[in-house]
Parts: C-alpha cells; sequence; structure tokens
C-alpha cells in the first residue's frame, strides 16, 4: 500500500456558514461492500445550510455509492449519516423507520438524476410531474398546484403553454430542466444531484449549468452535486472531495484542489482537462 | 319491522351433501379472521387464503365467501347484481345459497340482513344490523398507477398517496373535471385509500357514515377488506374541483324517482331511449306505492 | 309499455338443458364413457390432473367428458371439487431417483448408468395423419422390453458428486437461493409452503413458486420459456434428465410413527441444467431448473424447469429485465382457473358502469362542441 496524501481531519471551514450553526449533513465513517468489491469505505464530510459539495472522480470511484448512501436510498455497510432538520432536530438517517426516511426525501430533500426519465413520470403531463411533489405533501387545491407548476416551468426556462404537454415530447435539455422544477417545486433544503449535466449537449449543459448556480444561490440550497466533469464542479460547487478507488483522497475548497491539487490522483485528474 | 311475509322467500331445501354454506368450518374460520381484522383496520385489504369456488374467478367467488363465512341459518339473503335481482348471476349466485345453506331469501331490501352486491349499493338506505357484501375484482385502487403488489403495499404503508391526485390532476388538465366515473377512490376513516369496487361514484356517499357494516371480497386477488358501520369515507378530490355525482335530466320513466341511478334501456333501432331504476326492488316499491311515470312537461 | 328483463331463472335453465343437449352431441353416435376418455385421451387426463392438482384419473376423464373436452373447464371443475377434500394427512416427498421407469433421456450424456429409455413418446414419429386409425385398431405387439436396470440414479446427482452443480437441499450451506428462498424458514411450523391455504406473498419462497408453476397453465409456461431460449433473459439450458415413471407415495401418520406406502403414482420430471459463470466469491458451478407433472407431460415439465430456472435470477445476481425473470408477473398470470375467469368475467352485466362512462363521454363531447363549435359533420350537413 503507498503512502497517499491525507485527508485534513478537520475540514475547510464552511464558507456560508455562521459560527456555531451545525453542519445540515453530516457524513461518518461511510463505507460501502457488493459482495466482496468494496464500493466507498471511509468516506466523511460534512455540509454546511448553504454550501455546495462536490464530488469528482473518474466513473467506478465511488462518488454514486457515496451520493446514494448519503441521500438514503442504499443502505451503507457501516457508518451514519445525520441530517439536522431546520427544527434542529438530528435524525440519524439509516437508523430511522423507512416512513420517516421517506418523509423526509419528500419535505426536505430532492433528488435530480442524471437521466431525466429515472426522476420524472414520462407517462404524465409536465404540470403533472411539477405538481406531484406537493399533491404528496397534501396539496388539495388544483389551481394553486397547477399556477405553481407554471410558476417553476417559466423559472426552469421551460414555456409555460408545454404544461400540458408530456415530457416525452421534450428535448434532453427540457426534460432535465423539468426534472428540476420537480426537485424544487416542495422547497427542499437540501439537494442531491447525480452528474445533472451528463449526456447532454455541451451548449444544453451551459444553460441548465448557469440555471442551477442561479437556483441554488437564489434559493440558498445546500447540495451534494457528484461530477466527473471539472468544470462542472468549478462553477457550482464550494467545496470538493476528489474519490479514487472508493476512498476520499483530497478535500478542499474548490478552487484550492482545483488550482493547486495536493494528491497525485488530483494533479492527475486536473492536468487530463484542457485549461480554459 | 314489518315485513310481509310474502316478500321472503322462506329457509328450506338445503342439500345436506355440502357442509352449511359450501365452505368447510377450517375455511369458514379463515375468512372470519380476515374479517375481523378488516373490520379492525378499516380500508386495509387483508390478504386471505381464497377458496377455489364453483363458480369462475371474476364472477363473484370473493363476495360469496365471504357471505358463506357469515351466513347463519336464520339469515335473510338478498343478492343483485347491476342493482338488479333478477339478472343472471345474481340469480345464479342466489340459487348457489339455497342449495347449500337453505337460507331465506328476499327482493326486498328491508326485509334482508345480508346483502351481496355486485356494482351497486340499494337506493333504500341500510340500517344497522345488516351487512353489505360487495364483490371485487381489483382490491387495489393503485393497481393501474402501479402494477406492482410488492410497491403498492409499501405505498399504502407509508400512506403513500400523491400519486393517486396526479391521476385526478391529470383528468381536470385533460377534460376540465375528473373523468372517474365508478370504481372512484375513497380515503377510509382518513387513512387506507380504498377501491369501492366497480360501483358507479353515484354510491359513493352511501358509503360513508353507513349504519350498516360493508365487507369486500376480492377471491381470485385474494384480498378482504371493510368499512365498518358509521366509518367516514371520503371520495378523493380537490378543494377546487369537488367530488360530485352523476344527475340524470330526467326521472325514471316507470317510477318517476329523481333520485336513483338509472340506466338506459334503448328500445328501438331510431335512437329511442328510456332511462329506468337500476334498482330493480327500490323502483317495483314504488310503484307498488302508487308512484308512476311522471307526466311530460309541456 | 316497456316491461324490464326479467325471467333469468328460467334463461339458466334453459341453457342448461342446451349445455347437456350439445354435450352429448348425436344420438346415433354412441355415448363416450370417462373409462374410454380415461385410457384412450391419457395425456389430455394427465393435464386436467397437473393443473387440476389432485390426482385422480377417473375423476379427471369425467370432468372432461362433462366439459365437453374443455381442459381449462376440466380443470377448474376438478380443482372446486378438490377444495372440498377433508386432508387425512401430507404425504413425505417422493424419491423420483426410485422410480420405476419408463422413460429415461438425458441430452447431456451419451450414454450413463441406467441407460437411455425412449419409452411412449411422439418424438421420433412423423407427423403424418394415419388413416388406420379412423376404424377400429389393434395396435401390433410390442416386442418385449428389455427389463430396465434396476439403479438409474438421477442424471444431476452424478454431476453433484463432483461438485459441478449446486446442492439440491436448500438447507446446503453452499446452496445458492438466500436462507429463507425456501420460504419454509418464514413458517411457525418450519414446513413448505401451501399455496392453496395460504395468500400470495411476493417475494415467494422458491417452495410456493413450484408449487405455482406446476399449476400452471402449460400454454403460458411455454410461451415464456420458448421467450427465454430467444433470448428475453437467456439461461443456457440443457436437458439434464427427463424421467417418467411411477413412485410409491408414502405417509407417516404420527400415531404409527413410521412411514406405510398408500399408492403409487405416475410422474414427468425434468431437471434442466444451466450455465452459470460464478461471481466474486464463488466458483463457476452448473445450475438447476426443476420441473413436475402428473403422468406424461413432458412439455409442462420442460417449460417449468426453464421458467423456474430464470425466475431464480437473483440467486445468481442475474439482471432481471425479460418477463419470464419477473416473479410478480409470472406467477401472478400463470394460472389458468383464475385467468379464464376474470378475462371472461366481462360476459357479466357491466350496465351500471358503462352508463357511468356513457353519461361522461355525452357530457365531455358537449363541453367539446361549447367550446369548439359542431363539428365539420355537422356543418357540412347544414
Amino acid at each position: 500500500m503507498s503512502v497517499e496524501a491525507t485527508v485534513t481531519p478537520e475540514e475547510a471551514p464552511p464558507v456560508m456558514a455562521g459560527d456555531d450553526t451545525p453542519p445540515i449533513l453530516a457524513v461518518e465513517g461511510l463505507a460501502k461492500q457488493y459482495g466482496g468489491r468494496i464500493g466507498c469505505a471511509d468516506v466523511g464530510f460534512r455540509l454546511w445550510p448553504g454550501e455546495v459539495l462536490g464530488i469528482v472522480g473518474e466513473s467506478g470511484s465511488g462518488k454514486t455509492t457515496v451520493l446514494n448512501c448519503a441521500a438514503g436510498r442504499l443502505a451503507p455497510t457501516a457508518g451514519r449519516v445525520l441530517y439536522s432538520a431546520a427544527d434542529g432536530a438530528t435524525h440519524d438517517v439509516h437508523a430511522i423507520a423507512e416512513t420517516d426516511r421517506r418523509r423526509l426525501m419528500r419535505t426536505d430533500w430532492a433528488f435530480v438524476h442524471q437521466h431525466a426519465r429515472d426522476g420524472l413520470r414520462m407517462g404524465v403531463s409536465a404540470g403533472a410531474n411539477v405538481g406531484e411533489p406537493l399533491m404528496a405533501l397534501g396539496a388539495r387545491h388544483y389551481g394553486r398546484i397547477r399556477t405553481a407548476a407554471g410558476d417553476w416551468l417559466t423559472r426552469t426556462e421551460i414555456d409555460a403553454d408545454r404544461i400540458d404537454d408530456r415530457p416525452t415530447t421534450f428535448s434532453g435539455g427540457m426534460q432535465q430542466r423539468l426534472q428540476v422544477a420537480r426537485a424544487l417545486v416542495a422547497e427542499p433544503r437540501l439537494v442531491f444531484m447525480d452528474e445533472p449535466t451528463g449526456g447532454l449537449d455541451v451548449s444544453v449543459q451551459a444553460r441548465l449549468l448557469d440555471l442551477l448556480r442561479g437556483l441554488v444561490t437564489e434559493l440558498g440550497l445546500a447540495a451534494v452535486i457528484v461530477t466527473h466533469d471539472l468544470a462542472v464542479a468549478r462553477l457550482l460547487s464550494h467545496r470538493l472531495l476528489v474519490m479514487r478507488r472508493g476512498r476520499v483522497v483530497e478535500t478542499g475548497l474548490t478552487d484550492q484542489v482545483l488550482d493547486d491539487p495536493q494528491h497525485p490522483y488530483t494533479q492527475l485528474l486536473v492536468a487530463s482537462v484542457l485549461q480554459p | 319491522m314489518n315485513i310481509p311475509a310474502a316478500m321472503v322467500e322462506p329457509a328450506g331445501g338445503r342439500d345436506d351433501t355440502y357442509n352449511f354454506a359450501y365452505l368447510d368450518e377450517q375455511t369458514k374460520r379463515m375468512i372470519r379472521r380476515a374479517l375481523l381484522k378488516a373490520v379492525a383496520v378499516p380500508g386495509y385489504q387483508v390478504p386471505f387464503a381464497g377458496r377455489e369456488m364453483p363458480m369462475p374467478y371474476g364472477w363473484g367467488t370473493g363476495g360469496v365467501q365471504v357471505t358463506a363465512a357469515i351466513l347463519k341459518a336464520d339469515d335473510v339473503l338478498k343478492v343483485i347484481d347491476q342493482g338488479a335481482d333478477d339478472t343472471t348471476n345474481a340469480v345464479s349466485i342466489r340459487k348457489f345459497f339455497r342449495r347449500t345453506a337453505g337460507v331465506a331469501t328476499t327482493e326486498r331490501t328491508e326485509a334482508a340482513n345480508v346483502i351481496q352486491t355486485r356494482h351497486r349499493i340499494p337506493e333504500t338506505p341500510l340500517r344497522a344490523g345488516q351487512i353489505l357484501v360487495y364483490q371485487v375484482p381489483i382490491p387495489e385502487p393503485l393497481r393501474f398507477l402501479e402494477p406492482r403488489e410488492t410497491e403498492t403495499r409499501r405505498m399504502h404503508a407509508h400512506a403513500d398517496y400523491g400519486l393517486m391526485h396526479v391521476k385526478l390532476y391529470e383528468d381536470i388538465a385533460r377534460h376540465g373535471h375528473i373523468a372517474t366515473t365508478y370504481a372512484y377512490p375513497v380515503k377510509v376513516a382518513g387513512r387506507y385509500v380504498m377501491d369501492p369496487s366497480p360501483t358507479p361514484k353515484f354510491d359513493n356517499p352511501k358509503m360513508s357514515e353507513c349504519p350498516a357494516l360493508q365487507l369486500f371480497g376480492a377471491g381470485r386477488e385474494k384480498r378482504i377488506y371493510a368499512i365498518p358501520p358509521f366509518t367516514t369515507v371520503e371520495s378523493l378530490d380537490f378543494e377546487d374541483h369537488s367530488f360530485t355525482v352523476q344527475r340524470w335530466d330526467r326521472p325514471c320513466a316507470l317510477c318517476g324517482a329523481r333520485d336513483s341511478f338509472l340506466d338506459e334501456v334503448v328500445t328501438d333501432d331510431r335512437g329511442g331511449r328510456m332511462f329506468v331504476c337500476s334498482d330493480t326492488d327500490y323502483c317495483a316499491r314504488r310503484r307498488d306505492a302508487g308512484h308512476g311515470p311522471e307526466e311530460e312537461e309541456a | 309499455m316497456y316491461v324490464a328483463v326479467k325471467g333469468g331463472e328460467r334463461a339458466i335453465e334453459n341453457a342448461h338443458g342446451l349445455l347437456a343437449e350439445d354435450r352429448r352431441g348425436d344420438t346415433e353416435v354412441p355415448e363416450l364413457t370417462p373409462d374410454q376418455i380415461r385410457e384412450q385421451m391419457k395425456l389430455a387426463v394427465d393435464r386436467v390432473m397437473t393443473e387440476g392438482s389432485l390426482y385422480d384419473r377417473e375423476l379427471a376423464a369425467l370432468a372432461l367428458k362433462q366439459a365437453r373436452g374443455d381442459q381449462i373447464e376440466a380443470i377448474f371443475l376438478l380443482r372446486a371439487y378438490r377444495t372440498t377434500l377433508p386432508r387425512f394427512a401430507a404425504s413425505r416427498p417422493v424419491d423420483t431417483g426410485a422410480m420405476v421407469v419408463e422413460r429415461r433421456v438425458s441430452a447431456t450424456f451419451k450414454d450413463l448408468p441406467g441407460g437411455q429409455i425412449l419409452g411412449p413418446t411422439f418424438d421420433y414419429t412423423h407427423r403424418l395423419i394415419d388413416h388406420d386409425l379412423a376404424a377400429p385398431h389393434r395396435p401390433r405387439p410390442c416386442a418385449e422390453a428389455a427389463p430396465v436396470d434396476e439403479a438409474m440414479p438421477r442424471v444431476l446427482d452424478l454431476l453433484a458428486c463432483e461438485g459441478l452443480i449446486e446442492p439440491a437441499d436448500p438447507a446446503d450451506p453452499a446452496a445458492p437461493d438466500p436462507p429463507d428462498a425456501s420460504g419454509a424458514a418464514d413458517r411457525e411450523d418450519g414446513q413448505p409452503a401451501d399455496i392453496t391455504r395460504e395468500p400470495p406473498r411476493f417475494p415467494a419462497g422458491r417452495d410456493a413458486r413450484l408449487q405455482t408453476l406446476a399449476r400452471g397453465d402449460e400454454g403460458f409456461l411455454l410461451a415464456l420459456a420458448y421467450s427465454s431460449q430467444r433470448g428475453y433473459g437467456r439461461t443456457h439450458p440443457f436437458a439434464g434428465e427427463i424421467r417418467l415413471g411411477t413412485v410409491p407415495v408414502c405417509i407417516a401418520p404420527e400415531e404409527l410413527g413410521f412411514e406405510i406406502e398408500i399408492g403409487e403414482i405416475e410422474l414427468t420430471e425434468c431437471q434442466m441444467v444451466n450455465q452459470f459463470t460464478g461471481g466474486a466469491d464463488r466458483a463457476p458451478c452448473f445450475t438447476r431448473g426443476y420441473g413436475l407433472a402428473f403422468g406424461h407431460g413432458e412439455r409442462k415439465a420442460m417449460s417449468m424447469a426453464l421458467v423456474d430456472r430464470s425466475l431464480r435470477a437473483d440467486a445468481f445476481e442475474e439482471t432481471r429485465d425479460a418477463p419470464v425473470q419477473d416473479e410478480e408477473f409470472v406467477l401472478s398470470h400463470c394460472d389458468n382457473v383464475q385467468a379464464t375467469g376474470f378475462v371472461e368475467h366481462l360476459k357479466l352485466p357491466h350496465y351500471v358502469d358503462f352508463q357511468s362512462e356513457l353519461e361522461l363521454l355525452r357530457r365531455l363531447r358537449r363541453e367539446h362542441d361549447a367550446r369548439n363549435g359542431p363539428d365539420d359533420k355537422a356543418e357540412a350537413a347544414e
């Protein structure tokens, strides 16, 4: 085993939080094994309100496993995930009852998938897609649900006239923006994104990135975003976690990590990207 | 209550090569346990080991098993299909119980204490002490939104019912109003979303706060559920698109009733139509009491 | 004056009368006896017993007569009768290894202990209509069959000796199905499932799965098995062994404390051998698919074995994306008595539901016309 640059145990100070604000999400000693194969091991990080954390690494590095465990969608083999709700209560995400976990996912969190298909209902209209999270939370006024859906279509730069069209008639970029509208309509505090710009054309990517950056700032969201694209990471995240073979090899402020990488793997990763 | 004896076909004539009401006692006990659980958790679908019955699946095997499990020798049974006592399947099921249980039967809603039904709730208000047994083809209200049992059971467990409203939303977005006319989903006692069986939504309001016990049996799908007496049953809707029932712009052409569900009868091949009560007992009783077709309005 | 349709009762009686008349057909032709059906329509009787899940040749033959040859109707009759039967005892597991074999073929080994025995099979007949059978006919006496070797070990047991195939006993620690996969562990009494006495649960144990497949519709399982061969969930099967013969049925009444033989039944058993490439911590080995039918039912047993293996996708960490691998889909739809009842219930009146839909449709049309004006056709007519 080669000696690798150690991960700073005390993480960089929060970018946007006040002095004694607790982290909104704390991941401790997270590990996931798939049979004999390691998905991830020894992963820990904290996320403060209003902060965007990027997880980068090549495919197979374990970043999506970490994201799914952190988002309560995949049970880890070891470690825990603590979420502090707006009322100050802390929830051990994988220890609480499934009902409570699902409620958190509906009320406080949102997830944006790489493929819009996984995050949308392709068989119902755009309006129903955006309205569903509200209805799941008990909204029972059709007119208000529809107005909210229309607003969110506009905010995600989708023509409000398309409200009754199915997502199957949308372009890839529009489907992804629709997924963002569906994720944010119920005003979550924490958003998980898995390669949200993957599979889109470069120009379409740029538009989505601008949109995401604007919305995250405007709504003061905390977010964990997984990407293999360092440009995406630089644009969206305040802090970075670099993963390789299931482990975190480097962490720090985004600019710091990308401009002055310490770990040889990060150096390789940064060098392999054409600098602007 | 005074019921003229002539309205009830008296008990007797049981074929004793079969156990009383066909099912063996162990099976009846198993069904009764499921029924008790169903009554204790209103609207929850209790799995039960449905038996193979001598009538086809989809033709009332669930309702027949429930009726067989609750029937006593001194009960008076009424069987209806589409609201009528004389439709072939109702006749066939009534004959089955006359043969295997020898119980008294009737067409009078108020004379019966067990009423097995397919697709309707009688127009005559039910009273305490009566039991209405529904035949159910597909007990799962979420089935056409989510085909998997493993997933729908999870959705019920977490009361995760947003999807149900998505369907209603889509109806309004497309048609301007909710376009579900029968098997209209309801929420029972504020907890479980339930399929009322394919009764027209016209009958939904009768289910709520009903003094009678309502039992539902789905034989092929092996599920039993129940609405205990005086339980709140709400039809799902939106605040600004509230649940409404069907109305006809004319009365029954035979008895003049304006408050009953009307069947459309095609009278000729030139577009001739008439509308008559689907509940044959209700219609006949009204005519006996002197009601008749209303005068055509000028 | 309109009079509501009445007389359901008389209509039913008349229908029953017509049915009896049609069943008999031309009375100039001699009436068929259940004995004739039992002896000369053996494969039809066997299928009715298998899917009716009741081993009774006389009753199955009678059911076929009553059902006018309709197999599913006959299966239905047998099932409804079966429900009413008291249960005296549960048999001990039958040992197909000790079968008195009538036919036994293996596609995996040319020769093997006990040899290959063709037995009564259509396999190598030319499918030419034999006009001789139109007249009374006595088959040529068959050359005396060589006595069948006493020891006829099951082919898959031979592979098991070398550890080349997964263990057959789910309790074996090397068995790939998860510990609770037999389903028995879930039950308080530790006994195998009884699908006729318990509601279905998903995921089902392999015991409940095999029982459901054994009662499942031959045509449905055949089509699913075929789909797996054509690439919808490939399992690379070999017919390890198909054997047909009789086995004794034993019960062990508690008060006696020993086994007694109560009779014998004819069975067809098929064991498929399927590839498995191995996993992270498991050596490559062959895997099993199992099929069993009453009487002579090779098509059924083979189809069942293929479908059984496909449904075990999870145990071998195979992706489940084909219909044949989807447990809920296969098990919920393979019972032909359930399927036929529900499909045919559409014959029952749906007046009130249809009335509700009619009313809605008329309203939607009125609203549509009010929004868009009368349609083109109406305009043209004016």
